[in-house]
């Protein structure tokens, strides 16, 4: 196989220093969903962690990044974070908020007159919410850039 | 604010953004583009937004950079004259 040859040519520094390097990476993309008080950050630390995700795919070759991160992966976390946005976004609050619908209120839930409407908004529900988008956006990039290396990959195969 | 500072990184930003368009090698191309986004990440840090500034950082320069790579591997390298 061609490509287990061009794995066993890779550097071993850009491999040691990817090792190294990716747990802060996705730790600091992590920080940057849910670390800080206020609302934002969801598709910035997903952008980070999708850079992690790259840098492990140029780093180590395709198919050790498809043995970390599946294709399959993809989808399933997509679909995960659009349930975690509209759903607390939407769901929780149209039943808490007794039929009154009020969609994206995150004051609305029981939460928010025990520890006052900012703090329920900053620390506990944005945050699921910022979660929710960093993961659709950390599977949408990482999905692109399979496609993209994966179509090289069959034209090399017909060649 | 630093002002002599700002400049300095604006006129390296013109100047970037015109050797990019005038090149004919694709991948120089895509090298400067990233140097473009790199340049224009410390001008958002210098004027005090640090998150469009890593925003800038790591899609600009990171994964924006990887994908117009992985998408110059499947064509020619060279611009036809």
């Amino acid at each position: 196989m061609s490509t287990e040859k061009r794995i066993q040519e890779r550097d071993v520094v850009i491999q040691t220093i990817a090792k190294l390097m990716i747990p802060f990476i996705q730790l600091y993309g992590l920080y940057v969903m849910v670390g800080t008080e206020g609302a934002g950050g969801g598709f910035q630390g997903g952008t980070v962690l999708a850079a992690s995700f790259i840098l492990l795919v140029v780093a180590f070759g395709v198919d050790k990044g498809r043995m970390k991160m599946p294709e399959g992966w993809n989808a399933v976390f997509k679909s995960l974070g659009l349930y975690l946005y509209a759903g607390v976004g939407g769901l929780l609050c149209i039943i808490f908020s007794l039929g009154k619908a009020e969609y994206l209120n995150y004051c609305a839930i029981p939460l928010a007159k025990i520890i006052g409407g900012p703090a329920t908004r900053g620390f506990w529900v944005g945050n699921i919410v910022e979660v929710g988008i960093g993961v659709t956006v950390m599977a949408a990039f990482v999905s692109i850039f399979y496609d993209l290396v994966r179509k090289e990959e069959k034209k090399e195969a017909k060649e | 604010m630093i002002i002599p500072l700002d400049l300095a990184l604006l006129f390296f930003i013109v100047v970037i953004a015109i050797a990019a368009i005038t090149t004919k090698d694709l991948l120089a191309a895509i090298v400067l583009l990233s140097a473009y986004s790199f340049l224009m990440a410390c001008v958002w840090v210098e004027m005090n937004s640090v998150d469009v500034g890593f925003t800038e950082a790591a899609i600009g320069a990171g994964v924006t950079t990887a994908f117009m790579i992985a998408a110059l591997s499947r064509t020619a390298r060279w611009e036809e004259k």
